[in-house]
């Protein structure tokens, strides 16, 4: 492909089209893959990357927050964690390349780079709209992931957690995922730095639930301190599938989340966690958009952070309601700890209702400490920065409670307060 | 164990005067009670010794076992032995009743030099202390006072003083909200702390609680200052005349 010099590009844009170029020759894929690669590079040039004056980057000015891009380093390779959960079925991805092996009964998985070489990826090679910077960054770079299967009707004992370990350069994944009508799992989407060189990472995930399918999915972000971590979440629900979604991030310089649910089957429902722990000079979005297009689907999404030092974070919300889905009913709320006073939150909920029979709200707060709970903690004799310590984890622990399985909600909860112990 | 000295204090937010120049005296071992009519500075009184921060200490002195106890922040002074029984305990959701009680326990006793509890040591204490104010293992699975009723978290803060052993007890209202049956467990509970060296206030409103709970020594509360002490015989004379005659005389 010939890349010629146009409109002024950025330092980042520049890096973008130079480490292309670089890599072009050594990204896996047949001709059909290539020429999907291309467009989405040059589509992605031409736009350039998204300004606040882009409507669902207004808040995450990329082209300005972004500021260089490292480039892909052969030979990195970073070591395996351990699983949150103790006993969880690992499936590793070191660096952007996957690690297949033998797994249960019921799941499994391939390397996506086969895919890629065969052509037969190529079509997923695409943007989902003029804004989707993730999807093009991510479409061109990409080289490896999972695609991951569960069986109709499989049910797992333990979590099953997809571990994407980095430690410098750029790692750019995707993770097809299919639940057979019925199954139930619950699976941990970890994205983690265990070195402090900078990083660009993009993942997208794609995932389809049949009918009757229930899944708790977990994203636990906590990439290094000068890392970029773009990613985003697609799903698709069938009739009466279940999908509980938790989203935590606790890590990265410059993160975007995106998460696209389609509820599409009658009867669906989803439930959407999301807690965010920033500090540091971090800056973090989630962005979310929900379409309700049938009748009688509901979603609940429940956004808590955390905010310190001079972090700033994003959350948008937007639910949208077909004209035929009758009795959707979704309820959204963002809540927000503002522990400094140089940190700062902006939300933005977006309701976008065509049918007349409906029930869907949302609301947004921030607060501060409740003192009577501090001085009733006092009061007790713990001291003044445990008691903090305490208030700020119940804030986040409250929904992680909701979960119910006791090792994961465990689990979790020492992921949190590790982090507050770490941060605050 | 506490010596209060023309004590003045105000609303730190606004200024208004609370309490004013007020004196009393509790020894070691006694049961104190303070009465007064609504809006006396009862609950004021109770939230300055334990040291909430909205209110400012304008005059006067808290010496407690001797030592002046102002510059003392809350858990400070909680381990050195106050301890308040909220009149309303607060809801935390999100903090495990069982992991709140721990830290509090362990704090404390780290704060005066002691080892930690161990687990089953302090299990055991829970559930010995728990059993006598029967509160079930299913209420302390929950989140602190949290879906509790108005008699579960008055049973709750007496539970709380019972495993922090406290020195200095201050009972705010522990009476208000309760059934006959539930104040009979809550004023057993109390009774059983009872000691030499720890000395119980109890405010309150009313004559009833202090038929389950017999003070030594009476005193009334009005417009921030002790206008009258006697012994329980006053309690009596209160719950029969009211308050406006000892208001009438003092006035």
């Amino acid at each position: 492909m010939n890349i010629q010099a146009g409109i002024k590009l950025t330092a980042a844009e520049a890096a973008l089209v130079e480490s292309y170029n670089e890599q072009v020759g050594e990204l896996p894929g047949d001709g059909a893959t290539l020429l999907a690669r291309d467009t989405l590079l040059s589509d992605l040039k031409e736009a350039g990357l998204p300004t606040r004056r882009v409507e669902a980057w207004h808040y995450t000015d990329l082209k300005a927050l972004l500021k260089s891009v490292p480039a892909f380093l052969h030979g990195a390779s970073a070591q395996r964690v351990e699983p949150i959960v103790p006993g969880s079925t690992v499936l590793s991805v070191v660096n952007g390349k996957a690690h297949t092996r033998l797994l249960p009964e019921g799941i499994t998985a391939k390397s996506y780079a086969d895919t890629l070489l065969d052509g037969s990826a190529a079509a997923g090679l695409v943007a989902r709209d003029a804004d989707d910077v993730i999807g093009r960054i991510n479409g061109s770079f990409v080289r490896d992931g999972l695609i991951v299967e569960i069986a109709e009707g499989a049910a797992f004992e333990a979590p099953i957690e997809i571990q994407s370990v980095q430690n410098c350069g750029q790692v750019n994944t995707r993770f097809p995922v299919r639940f057979g009508a019925g199954a139930k799992a619950t699976v941990i989407e970890r994205h983690l730095a265990t070195g402090e060189d900078a990083a660009l990472v993009t993942s997208v995930t794609d995932m389809r639930l049949a009918d009757d399918a229930e899944v708790t999915w977990i994203i636990f972000q906590s990439e290094g301190e000068a890392d970029t971590h773009l990613a985003q979440f697609k799903a698709e629900l069938g009739a009466n599938a279940k999908l509980r979604l938790y989203v935590i991030n606790g890590g990265g310089k410059l993160v975007r989340q995106e998460i696209h649910i389609a509820v599409a089957g009658e009867g669906s429902d989803l439930t959407l966690r999301g807690i965010n722990l920033l500090g540091g000079e971090s800056h973090t979005d989630v962005t979310f958009t929900v379409g309700h297009d049938v009748p009688h689907t509901t979603s609940t999404e429940v956004i808590r952070n955390v905010v310190l030092d001079r972090a700033r974070g994003v959350f948008q919300g937007q639910i949208r309601v077909a004209q035929d889905a009758q009795k959707t009913d979704a309820k959204m709320s963002c809540n927000t700890l503002l522990l400094s006073d140089d940190a700062e939150f902006s939300a933005k909920p977006e309701l976008e209702i065509f049918a007349d029979d409906v029930q869907c709200g949302h609301g947004a707060t921030v607060i501060d400490i409740d003192h009577t709970q501090l001085f009733y903690l006092m009061a007790r004799g713990v001291p003044e920065n445990k008691a903090r310590a305490m208030l700020v984890n119940a804030f986040v622990a409250e929904i992680v409670e909701e979960l119910e399985d006791e090792t994961l909600v465990e689990a979790l909860e020492g992921v949190i307060s590790d982090w507050l112990e770490k941060h605050a | 164990m506490l010596e209060i000295k023309n004590l003045h204090a105000r609303i730190a937010e606004d200024g208004t005067e609370i309490i004013r120049g007020l004196n009393l005296t509790v020894n070691d071992g006694e049961v104190a009670a303070i009465m007064g009519p609504n809006g006396s500075g009862k609950s004021t009184l109770s939230y300055i010794l334990a040291g909430r921060e909205d209110y400012e200490v304008t005059e006067g002195d808290i010496l407690y076992n001797g030592e002046s106890i102002l510059e003392l922040d809350p858990a400070e002074r909680a381990a050195k032995g106050v301890f308040l029984a909220f009149q309303y305990p607060v809801e935390i959701p999100g903090v495990a009743t069982m992991q709140f009680l721990k830290v509090a326990m362990n704090e404390q006793r780290k704060a005066r030099g002691e080892d930690e509890l161990t687990t089953p040591d302090f299990m055991r204490r829970v559930k010995e202390a728990a059993a006598e104010l029967q509160i079930s293992p299913e209420m302390l699975r929950r989140p602190l006072n949290v879906g509790f009723s108005g008699g579960e978290k008055k049973r709750a803060e007496i539970l709380q003083m019972a495993l922090l052993e406290p020195k200095l007890c201050v009972l705010d209202e522990t009476d208000s909200g309760l059934d006959i049956d539930a104040l009979k467990i809550v004023a057993d509970g109390v009774n059983a702390l009872r000691a030499p060296d720890r000395s119980v206030i109890v405010i309150t409103h009313y004559q009833r609680l202090l038929d389950y709970i017999v003070p030594d020594t009476v005193h009334v509360l009005y417009k921030g200052q002790v206008i009258k002490s006697g012994d329980k015989t006053l309690a009596h004379e209160l719950e029969a005349n009211g308050y406006a005659d000892i208001i009438g005389a003092a006035a």
